[in-house]
């Protein structure tokens, strides 16, 4: 069992949901993100996904193309982003490390010398934004013979066929894309999740994450209640934006914005 | 390495998946899929629908103005020495460009697909232009993304498409350049996905977009090789059309693909020089990787983030190039090469001195290798350059150059 299905069934048998932070990896500098990981688990997260910077975000909002902007100004590149993950795992070895970002810095490293790297670092998950399952046959088996999780997503306008050629392509989790857009937008609405998760969970006994316009603690529970997991990023990303400099100060802030978010998921413990 | 080209081999490619050997392909977030494979399934469906073809046809001919001519530049060819040179003049096309061959063909598609608002990207403007245009037609909202660089250089294309009724959206993103401006047109038609419509501009995108460009600009090609039949008797043994995106230059070399003694040659845009990694010729001095929606030849660095690009020409002014082309670079079918910013400039100078014919700065680039082709040619030898657009935009580049404030 892979340490992200490990984690997700822990939680199921518990009757909690996962929390599931997003940030962009070398922002606000790639000295800190290591830190910020830990300060993250310290509050309460359970898996986390590290955003690899790209110089063009097609499916992100102002804020990640920002996070990403920064973080390559400072010579952020995949194989950075696999040291930080090693230098993670020497002091945790439980919470699952997904990677997101876009094909083009994978193709450029190269399919086999990146999953080889990935799982050498402590790497559990793949997201990659703009590769469909379609795309995915040559680099699809090199994941499955490491252990890696590939992670697909769903989106509103995917179709019932679709969800299940998807999902039969996952492993771990699928991350539904709670609107039509980019991150970062707020146009949300918890009733057409609601219906589209549970619909979702009528074709695939995977977990559900959900993400995309997860801002706060009632956000999070109300799409709590109704899929396995949440995923925050914009908001976080948006703060680690407004304290740049202060990184004492940025940890706090971040563990603010978490703690009630965690809370709000617990109580919905049955 | 060069593969003889057949009928069958063509209809055969893009695969069901959208590839042309191994460029290519559906590479957006799961958002879109679902629109792309409707569009996919239509337009299979209208290509071969007589109706939805003679309105295209119909549109062609009474709108843009088609058949464009083909012109023997005689003193052109005398100044020069070599093979006789020919225009196509894609630059008499209402618009002044051959992009409109394209808008009308996705505005009809969009028509019949019920959707009622229009987004586009462009680069120097043409491709706005050609859009805004096809929707005051039509009745369309219309909304243009273009980099900021990009509103200042061409502002007069600017303020034609605000007078054709659309909404110029300025990118002030990443390099303010055409890949940011096609990077936020996805942003838009992700959030807007159920009534919108996105009109690329080139052969690049993911499929079904390099294929469908393409089969709207092929009119280029055939109206080509019926008129070099007709007026020279015989095919042309050398074509040659700039290439920034690629789609003048497709529409232009595929009815030509299985004419094995016709010479197709894209110029790509060498800027300052490709040795000073200042220009956007992915073809020349790039890599294959994956951006926009599909694998193609990229400029990008050793850690797959995709560079910045330089050219005189906003049109060219790309770090990628449509899928198709890099599947013909690779099979040895057309050759790729680049002429810089200085060469573009010296040839618009001389077309418009020599011939009275002021063509844009992407197609200047074409002229430019044309002529030095050409001069190492026989005299009975014919060589066919694309005049993709006229120089009108540009004027203001030109004079900003010569230090003239207009």
């Amino acid at each position: 069992m892979s340490r992200i299905e490990g984690v997700l069934q822990t939680l199921k048998g518990q009757g909690r949901k996962a929390l599931i932070p997003f940030i962009t990896a070398g922002d606000p500098h790639p000295d800190e993100t290591v830190g910020l990981m830990h300060a993250m688990v310290d509050a309460g997260v359970d898996i986390i996904e590290l955003g690899v910077p790209f110089s063009d975000p097609m499916a992100d909002g102002p804020v990640i193309q920002l996070a990403c902007e920064r973080a390559l100004k400072h010579g952020t590149s995949l194989r950075g982003v696999l040291a930080m993950v090693s230098e993670f795992r020497k002091t945790n070895n439980t919470t699952p490390v997904v990677l997101m970002g876009y094909l083009n810095p994978i193709e450029a490293m190269g399919y086999e010398a990146f999953a080889d790297a990935a799982v050498k670092a402590g790497v559990d998950g793949i997201l990659t934004v703009d590769l469909p399952p379609e795309e995915a046959e040559q680099i699809a088996p090199l994941f499955a013979q490491r252990g890696l999780d590939p992670i697909f997503l769903l989106a509103p306008t995917t179709t019932d066929e679709r969800i299940r050629a998807i999902a039969d392509h996952s492993s771990g989790y699928v991350y539904y894309v709670s609107f039509n857009g980019v991150t970062g937008a707020a146009k949300i609405n918890v009733d057409e999740v609601a219906a589209k998760v549970a619909h979702i969970h009528k074709l695939t006994a995977l977990p559900v994450g959900v993400g995309f316009g997860i801002r706060d603690a009632e956000t999070a529970a109300a799409v709590g209640r109704v899929s396995d997991g949440v995923i925050v990023g914009s908001v976080l990303v948006d703060t680690i934006a407004g304290n740049q400099t202060d990184i004492v100060a940025l940890k706090r802030a971040l563990t603010d914005l978490l703690n009630p978010m965690r809370e709000a998921l617990d109580s919905l413990a049955s | 390495m060069s593969v003889k080209l057949t009928e069958e081999m063509l209809t055969a490619l893009p695969d069901a998946q959208g590839h042309f050997g191994a460029f290519g392909g559906r590479f957006v977030s799961e958002t879109l899929m679902d629109s792309l494979m409707t569009l996919e399934r239509e337009y299979l469906r209208l290509k071969k629908d007589p109706e939805f073809q003679a309105t295209f046809d119909k549109d062609l001919a009474d709108y843009v103005g088609r058949p464009s001519p083909l012109y023997f530049a005689e003193r052109l060819t005398r100044e020069t020495g070599g093979a006789q040179i020919w225009l196509k003049r894609e630059d008499l096309n209402h618009t002044g460009a051959h992009k409109v061959n394209n808008t009308i063909g996705q505005a009809l598609l969009a028509s019949f697909l019920g959707k009622k608002r229009i987004i586009a990207e462009t680069g120097a403007g043409q491709h706005g232009v050609a859009t805004a245009t096809v929707c005051a037609r039509l009745g369309l909202e219309c909304h243009v993304f273009m980099g900021a660089e990009d509103v200042q250089r061409q502002s007069l294309n600017v303020y034609r498409m605000k007078l054709l009724g659309a909404k110029v959206h300025a990118v002030e993103s990443g390099s303010r350049t055409l890949k940011d401006a096609m990077n936020d047109a996805m942003r838009d038609w992700v959030t807007n996905v159920d009534d919108t419509f996105y009109i690329i501009g080139t052969v690049a995108g993911p499929h079904p977009y390099p294929l469908l460009v393409r089969d709207f600009q092929s009119v280029i090609g055939r109206e080509t090789r019926n008129q070099s039949l007709e007026k020279a008797g015989k095919l042309p043994d050398a074509l040659v059309a700039c290439v920034g995106g690629g789609s003048n230059a497709i529409g232009m070399f595929y009815p030509f693909l299985t004419d094995e003694s016709v010479q197709l040659y894209g110029v790509e845009a060498g800027g300052l020089g490709i040795e000073t990694g200042q220009h956007a010729a992915p073809l020349c001095a790039g890599r294959p990787g994956v951006l926009h929606g599909n694998r193609t030849y990229l400029m990008e660095d050793e850690n797959g983030q995709i560079a910045g690009t330089h050219s005189v020409s906003a049109g060219l002014d790309y770090p990628g190039v449509g899928p198709e082309h890099s599947w013909l670079k690779d099979i040895g079918r057309a050759n790729y090469v680049s002429v810089t910013d200085d060469e573009a400039l010296q040839a618009f100078r001389m077309l418009t001195l020599v011939e009275g014919i002021m063509p844009a700065l992407e197609t200047a680039h074409a002229v430019a290798y044309a002529v030095k082709l050409a001069a190492t040619m026989d005299k009975d030898q014919m060589v066919v350059i694309n005049i993709s657009g006229r120089g009108d935009k540009d004027i203001h580049t030109i004079a900003q150059l010569d230090g003239i404030e207009l």
